[in-house]
This record gives C-alpha cells, sequence and structure tokens, in this order.
C-alpha cells in the first residue's frame, strides 16, 4: 500500500489536513456556497438577519429609556420618557419599576428578601444535584434540609420572621417550587408506575398503571388543573381543603409522572433480555435487578427524551395562572396591568422569556454534557 | 437409581411448551456430582431451553426438576438457593456494560452473598487471575475483547461459588482466534472438579472433557452416552445424520 511507504512527514500533515480543505472556508463553500441556489439563500438569510439584529439592538440598546423621573405631584413614576419613545426604543423602566413584584408576586414587601433566598437555595440545590460527585446517598439528605430550609423561609412565622400564607405567595419562587417539588415526587412516580406497566406477573398492578398512565395522558394538563382546584374541593368534607397551591402542586406531580413513565418505559424497553437474565441467574431480587442493573442503564439511553420532559414541564407550571396562582407568569401579567405601564408589556414579556429560557437552557446544555461524560465512562 | 438428593441435577419427565409448541417432552437426565455433560442437537432442538429451566430462567410445565436435593417450584425462597448454587454463563456473555470489569464480578457475592467489599473484591481478583485477565479489572466490558469478555462472565458466576455451571453456547458468538482461550479457561474448570452442564457444538472440547454427550432433537434425548461411543458409534440415525452435518460444517 502506499501508505506503508509514504515518509514521516508526509503522514504527519496528512494528520492535520490544510485549511482549505476543511477548515472553516472550507465548510462554508461546501455547506452555504454549494450551488447558485445555495448561495442565494445564504446570502438572503444573512440579510434578514443582519437587519433583524441591528433592528434589536437599536430597539433594545441604542434607542432604549432606562429610567424615568419620579413625578413629585403624586409620588408615582412618569412614564411620559418611554410614551415618547414607543414603537422605537424599549422601556427598561418598567423592569426597573416592576421587577420586585415580577420576581415575588404579592409576597410582603419588606419580606422578600425571604424569597430571594429562596431562589438562591433553589439555585445551588440544581447545581449540586447536578455534579456527579455529589451522587451520593447524602444528597438526598441536602434535598430534604434544603427543601425544608425554603418551606420555613417561605412561611415563616419562626426565627422572627413573620408568618406569610400560601396564597400571598407569588413570583419565581412559586414557579420553582411548583417545578422542583413536581419533578422530585414525579420521577419516583414515574418510575415505579414504568416497573408496573412491565409487571407481567402482576396483572392487577400492571393494569392500574396502564390506565393511570392514559388517563392522565388523555387530558390536557389543564383541565387537570381546573379539576384540582373547582372540582376537588366539592368532594372533600367540610373543613378538609387543601390549600389551592398544593392541589395544583399535585396536579403537576401526577400529569407529569405519567409522562417521564412513558419515558422510562421507552428505556427499560431497549435494555436486551440478555441484562435482565444474567441479574436473574446470578440470583439478584427484583429490586436488586432493577435498582442496580436495569435502571442504572435504561435512565441512562434515555437523558435526552428525560430533559426534553423536564424542560416542558418547567415551562407548562406556567398553566397555573388560569386557576390564579401567583407564578412568575402571572406576577408579570400583573405588573403590566398597572395602568401607567400597560402600554410596555413587551419587554416585560421579554424578561420573563429570558428568566424561563436561562433555566431551559441550562438544563438542555448539563443534559448533552452528561450524555457526552457517560459516552466517554459508560464502555457501551 | 441413585438416591436423588445425591444428584445435581435430576429432571424427571420434564414437559414444556411455548403456546403450541412443544419444546421439551418427557426429558429425563440425570448429572451426578462433579460430572461433566455435553448437550448437543440442532438448532430448534430445545437446548437452551433445557439448560434454562435447570436455572428457572423457564418454568417447566410438567414434570419434576431437582437440583442438588431442592425442587424447582414456583417457591421463591427455593428458588433463590438454587439460583445462588447454579452459575450460568451465556452466549452472548451479558456482562453489565456500565459497571466495570471487578464490579460485575463483585456485584452479586456483596448483594446476593452479603459478603463484605473488601472480600468480594479479593474473591474476584483470584477468580479473573485465574481467567488470566487481573489486568482488566479496572476496564468496562465495551472496551475488552469478545474473548476476554466470555472469560469474565466465566469468573462473574465463579464468584458465587457455585456448585454448579451451566454453558450455554458459550463460543459460538466468538471470532475462531478467541474460542480456544475461553475452551482453556472451561477445560481447567472441569479439571478442578465443578459440576458442568454445556451446550456447545465443540466436538473437541466434549472429548477431552465430558463424562456423557446427550443429542437432543425435537424436544427429545434421542441418545446419550460416553463422547467416544456416541462420536464413533452413534446408533440413531438422527444422530448420525446431525453428526456429518457438522463434521461437514468443520
Ligand atoms: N421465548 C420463546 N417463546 C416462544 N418460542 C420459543 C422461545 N424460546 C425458544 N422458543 C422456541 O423453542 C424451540 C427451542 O428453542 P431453543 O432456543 O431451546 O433451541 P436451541 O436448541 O437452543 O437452538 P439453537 O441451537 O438455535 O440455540 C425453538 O423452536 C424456538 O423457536
Ligand atoms: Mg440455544
Amino acid at each position: 500500500m502506499s501508505t506503508a511507504t509514504t515518509t514521516h512527514s508526509a503522514v504527519s500533515r496528512r494528520e492535520r489536513p490544510p485549511l482549505l480543505v476543511a477548515g472553516p472556508v472550507a465548510w462554508a463553500r461546501a455547506n452555504l456556497f454549494g450551488s447558485f441556489w445555495s448561495s442565494l439563500v445564504t446570502l438572503g438569510l444573512t440579510y434578514f438577519l443582519i437587519k433583524f439584529a441591528v433592528g434589536f439592538i437599536d430597539w433594545a440598546l441604542i434607542k432604549s429609556v432606562w429610567t424615568v423621573p419620579m413625578d413629585p405631584a403624586t409620588g408615582k413614576l412618569n412614564p411620559e420618557a418611554c410614551r415618547a419613545a414607543k414603537g422605537e426604543g424599549a422601556c427598561w423602566a418598567v423592569i426597573w419599576d416592576k421587577y420586585r413584584f415580577i420576581l415575588f408576586g404579592r409576597y410582603p414587601f419588606d419580606e422578600q428578601w425571604r424569597g430571594a433566598i429562596v431562589i438562591v437555595l433553589f439555585l445551588g440545590l440544581f447545581v449540586v444535584s447536578a455534579m456527579r460527585r455529589f451522587w451520593r446517598r447524602e444528597l438526598v439528605l441536602i434535598w430534604i434540609v434544603t427543601l425544608t430550609a425554603i418551606g420555613v423561609l417561605q412561611w415563616g412565622g419562626v426565627f422572627g420572621m413573620p408568618y406569610v400564607g400560601q396564597d400571598e405567595w407569588g413570583g419565581l419562587p412559586i414557579t420553582l417550587i411548583l417545578s422542583t417539588f413536581g419533578l422530585a415526587f414525579a420521577f419516583p412516580i414515574a418510575i415505579l408506575v414504568a416497573l408496573g406497566r412491565r409487571a407481567t406477573t402482576l396483572p392487577a398492578v400492571k393494569l392500574l398503571c396502564v390506565v393511570y398512565v392514559e388517563l392522565i395522558r388523555g387530558v390536557p394538563l389543564i383541565s387537570l388543573l381546573f379539576m384540582a382546584s373547582v372540582m376537588f374541593p366539592l368532594f372533600m368534607p367540610v373543613g378538609l381543603n387543601p390549600d389551592k397551591l398544593l392541589r395544583a402542586q399535585i396536579a403537576i406531580i401526577l400529569f407529569a409522572a405519567a409522562y417521564l413513565a412513558e419515558v422510562v418505559r421507552g428505556g427499560l424497553q431497549a435494555l436486551s433480555r440478555g441484562q435482565y437474565e444474567a441479574a436473574d441467574a446470578l440470583g439478584l431480587t427484583y429490586w436488586q435487578k432493577m435498582g442496580l442493573i436495569i435502571l442504572p442503564q435504561a435512565l441512562r439511553l434515555v437523558i435526552p427524551p428525560l430533559v426534553n420532559t423536564f424542560i416542558g414541564f418547567f415551562k407548562d407550571t406556567s398553566l397555573v395562572l388560569i386557576i390564579g396562582i401567583f407564578d412568575l407568569l402571572t406576577s408579570g401579567k400583573v405588573a403590566v396591568a398597572d395602568p401607567i405601564w400597560q402600554a410596555f408589556s413587551t419587554e416585560v414579556y421579554i424578561m420573563l422569556g429570558l428568566i424561563y429560557f436561562c433555566f431551559c437552557f441550562s438544563m438542555a446544555r448539563y443534559s448533552q454534557g452528561l450524555e457526552r461524560e457517560f459516552a466517554k465512562s459508560g464502555g457501551r | 437409581m441413585s438416591d436423588s438428593t445425591r444428584d445435581a441435577i435430576v429432571l424427571d419427565k420434564v414437559n414444556k411448551w411455548f403456546g403450541q409448541l412443544h419444546v421439551l417432552r418427557d426429558v429425563s437426565l440425570t448429572v451426578g456430582q462433579q460430572e461433566k455433560v455435553v448437550v448437543c442437537g440442532p438448532s430448534g432442538s430445545g437446548k437452551s431451553t433445557l439448560i434454562r429451566c435447570i436455572n428457572r430462567l423457564e418454568t417447566h410445565q410438567e414434570g419434576r426438576i431437582l437440583v442438588d436435593g431442592t425442587e424447582l417450584t414456583d417457591d421463591t425462597r427455593a428458588l433463590d438457593t438454587v439460583r445462588r448454587e447454579v452459575g450460568m454463563v451465556f452466549q452472548s456473555f451479558n456482562l453489565f456494560p456500565h459497571l466495570t470489569i471487578l464490579e460485575n464480578c463483585t456485584l452479586a457475592p456483596i448483594w446476593v452473598r452479603k459478603m463484605p467489599k473488601a472480600e468480594a473484591d479479593e474473591v474476584a481478583m483470584e477468580f479473573l487471575t485465574r481467567v488470566k485477565i487481573p489486568e482488566q479489572a479496572g476496564k468496562f466490558p465495551g472496551q475488552l475483547s469478545g474473548g476476554q469478555q466470555q472469560r469474565v462472565a466465566i469468573a462473574r458466576a465463579l464468584c458465587m461459588r457455585p456448585k454448579i455451571m451451566l454453558f450455554d453456547e458459550p463460543t459460538s458468538a466468538l471470532d475462531p482466534e478467541m474460542i480456544k482461550e475461553v475452551l482453556d479457561t472451561m477445560i481447567e474448570l472441569a479439571e478442578s472438579g465443578m459440576t458442568m452442564v454445556v451446550v456447545t457444538h465443540e466436538m473437541g472440547f466434549a472429548r477431552q472433557v465430558a463424562d456423557r454427550v446427550v443429542f437432543m432433537d425435537e424436544g427429545e434425548v434421542v441418545e446419550s452416552g460416553t463422547p467416544t461411543r456416541m462420536f464413533e458409534e452413534p446408533q440413531t440415525d438422527r444422530l448420525k445424520l446431525f453428526l456429518s452435518q457438522i463434521l461437514r460444517g468443520h
């Protein structure tokens, strides 16, 4: 073969192909300007992208209004400057005025530092849970402690913090509570349901799981939330009426669990029968087999759809808006209902969108990193 | 017949159906302590089903199966006892890909035999040394060759210190150059006195190791005897046909 006779320098040159063959220029030539039509589409799209970007920067950063003066007569902000710039520049003054309401809703203004700590605690919890070196039994303890601390901060009534009822909670902490508690409870339920659906030796369990999944999947989350908030209290004895937030939380857990169960089941099905048989042949019990052999592999396989579902549910918690729970989206909506700012909802929604995006994008990036890491260490 | 509690495995008129398909027909077979039995027969004759019934990966519908004196029934306690005593090696290795070689070997001793981890590690290294791959202990199964994986699978089963080892075509998924290393491991194991039931078409191995060869066809035990007798003086036409096909294939 010719490679056998090439000199050393020729070989090493081949390891690094010349820029024109594999560099960005070559890539662009092959993929963006491969033909007349391809070049036309590339140029057209570039034109629109640049035009849009320039327009947006102009609106958001250059012609925008950052603060507005206070009207000394009324003691309120005077949005005249914003009105003047309307249509040409963004009015970020609305964010400046309303950010605390958007983040914490109707939570008592002087106590909102508690909500801020709650948000920080949640973020810390996410970061710690995301690191593989904390994936030990102690992590469960960390979760319990953190979630307890979050409850104490939100409710208060101890350590000199005034009590704040659930109907006064609002903003980002509500969104984080609904999604974090929701997924934290839904995930274990989902695993049990997925296992139950495959329990051929226990037909009653299997039937129950199938009915549960199909029933919940068959109705929209909104109707489930309505049921939780309107119908559920009708069936409960007087006096025993769990709070609205708790009911919404349960509805979200049940809904998420049904979807996650199907994702997990997909992973269980993807494993070869040999894995089950090898575990059986070694004498492992059912739960050992599942916990040590099957689930660790099945869950790794379904990281992408799992995270996809997580992201979906993080955003779906915003549907509690329709039953009057003050999550992030609701407080944003109420904030722009203020007569002064009514004309400037776009700015508020951009901010809300950014907050949601930060969380969802972090999840997506994290799952990609996790997949890569497993691909490296997982052997297969 | 000898006292059934003294025999390692006793199958008495075992019948099994997959739906309408009658896969095992009145199969009776006794394997004594330390005996090595090779099972052969054409594809679909029920060899795998037979061997899988012995540790109840498949359930039989009629007849009795006793393993080391314990009868296999729906009783899960009996099943746990039997599975601890019986090791199995599969055609497709079935190592756990998410665990290292060492973890593959220590998992069952730690969780089933409740062995302390340090001791389990020690036992695992001993058996990995016996199958001649102690240096691979920290790797994952996907990083090993087929022959190495199958030797790990043997070590994994041995770590449970079973009294009986079952092999279902352990070399038929291997490239020719790797078959020998696995067969050598099995021969060594046989020489150490292990009771073995091996489904294989490796006639050389059968001649060297087997006390008895059992020929199955269409779910029945057609003929059995010492390897020399079976290969040199086959009595039935079905075995003659099978042997001629095997020899032509090689
Ligand atoms: N799980 C199953 N469900 C239905 N039929 C099965 C199942 N497993 C095996 N069979 C059928 O039972 C018969 C015996 O299969 P078995 O795997 O025991 O044969 P074998 O002798 O091991 O063949 P091979 O040499 O191909 O491995 C075959 O006809 C097969 O199709
Ligand atoms: Mg087979």
